[in-house]
């Protein structure tokens, strides 16, 4: 057995997120390779090369690899699926693009979004927004799998030794073409990363509000999330939604503000390692699954609440 | 231009969904059914192309059991022209699904074919990119907006950092985002007159292709219960706890 792990990176730097799904990797197998594919990425393959979980790094380069289209990207990892048992990346919107096409051409049903390995072909993943976990065993002789990273630590990132193969680029059918990215210029965390996510649900009665959420975010370095109702009632653009139709975060401090606690949202946030509800209807559902609840009119809660992280000596970051 | 819509019947998203008590899967019966969110936003991508006058045909097509054909008919009742119901009998992995569609493209030489970039029962995320990849075709997933060029389409893709565009040769698959539009309602009117318009049925297993499950979903589960929580009673106190107690600030 062994592993192909396919790195994400920006030619340059390696993302965070690959080391998590190296660490799941390790669970399977110590054998890892991990391709790194770009267009002048020579740093990334030392960085990865550095992992001690790593056992081989494999390099290709080629100007079409460098914007990571999945139409280009696909027959590389197809052709080097050969020697492997299992081809894995992370399940973000980097492996949920690509993975499935190779999955499909390798005749391999996809695991998709895994949360924990049980063995080489049994994993358990979360279905209906985490509203079940399901554990499946794939038959396949090559498992194409994509792992949540947040379920995973990151591995360590330097001691290793790894040794940096050249592979050679393969045909690309030159189908599609990178025409430009706009990254999401926020001083905040991005949400589905964040350490820290607080939210403001209908409660919060305007957008014009949300400044008492964005002041509180800015102390903790948190990321800014809505419910769905806030978001239908035009109080912050959709890209904030968490739920089961929005983004599905796991950080550790979630805080919902406002937020009575449906089904659809509780989907996107209730794995949150820490969940602090502020709502001055002491039913709001959302308490059942709070650790901290807060019986307060919000509107009196989060200016203090300011106060009182302003008096702390130390925040984390 | 025509366009395929592929739509699929899921539990609807405001439902509480129980899991079975011997954990082989979630009760589906008497529970109320309907689209999976972002295949709303595909058919309604699809509709306005057609009334810009870009799009000649819009056929949106099923692959589920009987019941799934009301997939089809909402998609009918807000502009579609016809549907394809391809029957099964329970659960077909999108890999079963992908080839499905595959011949069925094949049949109807899409110049586009649309579809949600995830269903919300089984989050698989992965229907439209082995479509794609079994065809040949170029994909764009996770759309939130799209432009039609000359032989080409141009779409904005939702990614983690941000948004990125990308433009890909025709004929394409797109999978969309919620942000994609805002999917319109039915009129009772064009309620009334999508039950006229056809709908083909056709068997999945007549089709003469191997769609056998290769995943086997041995257990499903509840996942942990969350432990009952305390309430605070002042502000202050909350903050105590989360930095001395929880440790998370």
């Amino acid at each position: 057995m062994s592993v192909l792990l396919i790195a994400e990176h920006d030619n340059s730097n390696l993302k965070v997120l690959t080391l998590n799904a190296i660490n799941a990797a390790s669970k399977i197998d110590s054998d890892i390779h991990v391709l790194v594919a770009g267009n002048k990425c020579e740093s990334v393959s030392k960085e990865v090369a550095a992992v001690p979980l790593v056992k081989k790094v494999l390099q290709s380069e080629s100007a079409n690899y460098e914007n990571y289209l999945a139409e280009n990207l696909t027959p590389l990892v197809v052709k080097l699926a050969e020697k492997y048992t299992h081809i894995i990346a992370s399940a973000n919107t980097f492996g949920k693009n690509f993975m499935p096409r190779v999955a499909a051409l390798l005749d391999t049903s996809q695991v998709s979004d895994i949360i924990k390995i049980n063995s080489t072909d049994t994993f358990i993943r979360p279905i209906y927004a985490g509203n079940a976990f399901a554990t499946v065993k794939s038959s396949d002789k090559k498992k194409c799998i994509t792992i949540r990273p947040t379920s995973f630590d990151p591995a360590p990132t330097s001691g290793g030794e790894a040794r940096i193969e050249k592979i050679e680029a393969t045909d690309t059918p030159n189908i599609s073409k990178f025409i430009k990215k706009e990254e999401t210029k926020s001083e905040r965390p991005e949400l589905g990363t964040a350490r820290v996510v607080i939210s403001g649900g209908r409660g919060m009665q305007s957008g014009d509000n949300f400044k008492l959420i964005n002041a509180i975010a800015d102390k903790l370095n948190a990321a800014v999330g809505a419910s769905r109702a806030a978001v239908d009632a035009g109080y912050i653009s959709n890209d904030h939604q968490v739920g089961q139709t929005g983004k599905v975060v796991v950080p550790d401090l979630y805080i919902a503000v406002g937020i009575s606690g449906a089904i659809q949202h509780l989907a996107g946030m209730k794995e949150s390692k820490v969940i602090v509800a502020i709502n001055k209807d002491g039913e709001a559902p959302i308490f059942s699954i709070a650790d901290y609840g807060l019986e307060a009119d919000l509107f009196e809660a989060l200016p203090k609440f300011l106060e009182e992280l302003n008096k702390l000596n130390t925040i984390q970051k | 231009m025509k366009i395929l819509v592929a739509v699929k019947r899921v539990i609807d998203y405001n439902v509480q969904i129980r899991v079975k008590e011997d954990e082989t899967g979630v009760h589906t019966d008497n529970v109320k059914m309907s689209t999976n969110p972002p295949d709303d936003n595909a058919v309604e991508e699809a509709v306005k192309l057609k009334e810009s006058g870009k799009a000649k045909e819009v056929v949106a097509i099923t692959v589920g059991e009987e019941k799934a054909q009301e997939t089809i008919r909402k998609a009918l009742a807000v502009g579609v022209d016809r549907g394809i119901h391809i029957k099964t009998e329970g659960y077909i992995e999108p890999l079963g699904v992908a080839k499905i569609l595959k011949k069925i493209v094949e049949k109807e030489k899409p110049d586009l074919v649309f579809m949600g970039k995830q269903a919300i029962d089984d989050d698989c995320n992965q229907t439209g990119q082995m479509l794609a990849a079994i065809l040949g075709w170029a994909q764009g997933t996770f759309a939130s907006k799209i432009e039609l060029k000359d032989k080409a389409i141009q779409v904005t893709r939702e990614v983690d950092e941000g948004l990125e565009t990308l433009e890909i040769n025709l004929p394409a698959i797109v999978t969309c985002d919620l942000r994609l539009n805002e999917p319109r309602y039915a009129s009772l009117p064009n309620i009334m007159k999508a039950k006229k318009k056809p709908i083909e049925q056709l068997v999945a297993k007549d089709l003469g292709i191997d769609i056998a499950n290769r995943i086997q979903q041995t257990k499903v589960e509840e996942p942990p219960k969350r432990k009952g929580g305390v309430k605070v009673a002042s502000v202050a106190e909350l903050v105590s706890k989360l930095k001395n107690e929880a440790k998370v600030i």
